[in-house]
């Protein structure tokens, strides 16, 4: 079999049957698995809220053990008792709250419409967790989490994850020993919604210290650990209104 | 060995000492660099380089009497990435859990330089027995050097191994740290990676001295 394969309109035939090849295959994959991928990640969601409010399997000091997908549907109904939707003075309940799409949202502000702010309120044995979504950029890419809180604005719990931060650093944000640190630290600072910074020089390694707004830093993941920071303060500077509502003082 | 002739099997075991991808070729440093903080992202990303660089180097031997040389490099990107994604998308639709830990290897993956290297060195001029063979052999040879650095960045960086603390508790001052001794901060950040590896030149080369070029 001879082909010439240095001839130009060969190449030019080979690049384009490869592309039509190629570009048919992923895109009937992506068609097909479209929908799996979907509820994946909106079981996803749904663990990573109940995570942020204390509703895992963690055991000891091990690794993140979320609810199973096959609870997880159950759970969420039962825990969270209500979803809000925030846009500007409005305050609608809506279901389908935790499937809002953050990153629009912001595009959305930025076009000048009103963003639209989930939370979601969850109660567990009696005590009331106000979940509050958020979203930043990491080092490489978005990073994203939900922190709980009460309703004197102290952190119950977080949970974060990243799309593509470097694997052994700033990907350990999504570590346990990294997110525990939060709980117990406030947003507040006197009256000002603060949010709370990972400082590489807070001198807390254990952080014990709970009134600071600041947890001990990831070594080698600097950028990571401001995007973090950075997070925070500007998501709860987004429900400020709502929480100066809800707060007791 | 039956299933292997001699050369069969120096496919797969030179890559692992004398001729090894990293410490002699110089290939894939930026992925030696920046996952090796830690063991466990070492293991997992020498597992993925096995299977992509073990199929992609079939793939691309058979395609090898077809491919036009003037866009080869190309023809092997499109192939690499194709099949990176395709895994990607397989797994976040059935393995959704695993794809989360694996989906920031894909971009590392992608642009290895021993995964195009391979592909131009070898599988485009050999059969789809070798190719495979050599693939498994060069990502062996990459995963062990990988698995080296990150044990040596872990322990001495972090004092664990896979997250387990091996060497006490550095803040409550137990084990090994009630003597006073102290994790080195710098074998966390990248730079410690290329000293790691330049010392495993240094043994290789001072063990075999046929390895050290002529001036």
């Amino acid at each position: 079999m001879a082909i010439n394969t240095e001839k130009n309109s060969y190449t030019v035939i080979f690049a384009t049957l490869m592309v039509i090849v190629v570009g048919t295959v992923l895109a009937f994959l992506a068609s097909s698995l479209s929908d799996k991928i979907k509820e994946n990640e909106r079981l996803e969601k749904q663990q990573n809220i109940l995570y942020a409010m204390g509703i895992n399997q963690n055991k000891g000091e091990g690794s993140v053990k979320f609810i199973p997908t096959d609870q997880v549907a159950g759970e969420f109904s039962k825990y969270i008792k209500e979803q809000l939707i925030i846009e500007g003075d409005k305050i609608t309940k809506d279901d389908q709250a935790y499937l809002i799409d953050l990153k629009k949202q912001a595009t959305a502000a930025k076009n000048g419409e009103t963003r639209k702010l989930p939370l979601f309120i969850g109660d567990k044995e009696g005590s009331e967790f106000y979940i509050i979504p958020m979203r930043g950029k990491g080092l490489w890419d978005a990073i994203w989490g939900f922190v709980a809180l009460d309703d004197k604005m102290v952190v119950q719990g977080v949970y974060f994850d990243h799309a593509a931060e470097t694997p052994g650093l700033g990907a350990n944000i999504k570590q346990r020993y990294f997110m525990d640190d939060f709980s117990g630290e406030s947003i507040l600072a006197g009256t000002e919604y603060a949010g709370i910074a990972v400082a590489k020089g807070n001198n807390d390694p254990l952080n014990k210290i709970k009134d600071d707004n600041e947890v001990d830093a990831l070594a080698g993941a600097t950028i990571t650990g401001n995007g973090v920071s950075a997070m925070i303060s500007e998501s709860v500077k987004l429900y400020k209104d709502y929480l100066e509502t809800i707060r007791v003082k | 060995m039956a299933l292997l002739t001699k050369k069969d099997a120096s496919l797969i075991l030179d890559p692992l000492a004398d001729n090894n991808p990293i410490t002699i070729q110089v290939l894939g440093i930026c992925s030696a660099l920046a996952i090796t903080a830690e063991l466990k992202a070492s293991v997992v990303m020498a597992i993925s380089v096995l299977f992509v660089l073990g199929v992609g180097n079939v793939v691309i031997s058979l395609m090898r009497n077809i491919i036009p040389s003037k866009i080869r490099i190309i023809v092997q990107l499109i192939v690499v990435a194709t099949l990176v994604i395709i895994v990607d998308q397989v797994l976040k639709a059935f393995a959704y859990e695993l794809s989360k830990t694996l989906s920031v290897f894909v971009g590392l993956i992608i642009t290895n330089c021993i995964i195009m290297g391979r592909f131009e060195a070898f599988a485009l001029g050999n059969g789809p027995w070798k190719s495979f063979l050599d693939g498994i052999g060069n990502a062996l040879g990459y995963g062990v050097i990988l698995i080296i650095v990150g044990f040596f960045r872990e322990l001495l960086g972090s004092g664990t191994l896979f997250g387990f603390p091996v060497l006490g508790n550095p803040i409550a001052k137990t084990g090994l740290y009630a003597t006073g001794y102290e994790n080195n901060g710098f074998m966390i950040i990248p730079p410690a990676a290329l000293i790691v590896v330049g010392i495993i030149i240094w043994i290789q080369r001072s063990r075999n001295v046929a390895l050290i070029e002529d001036n």
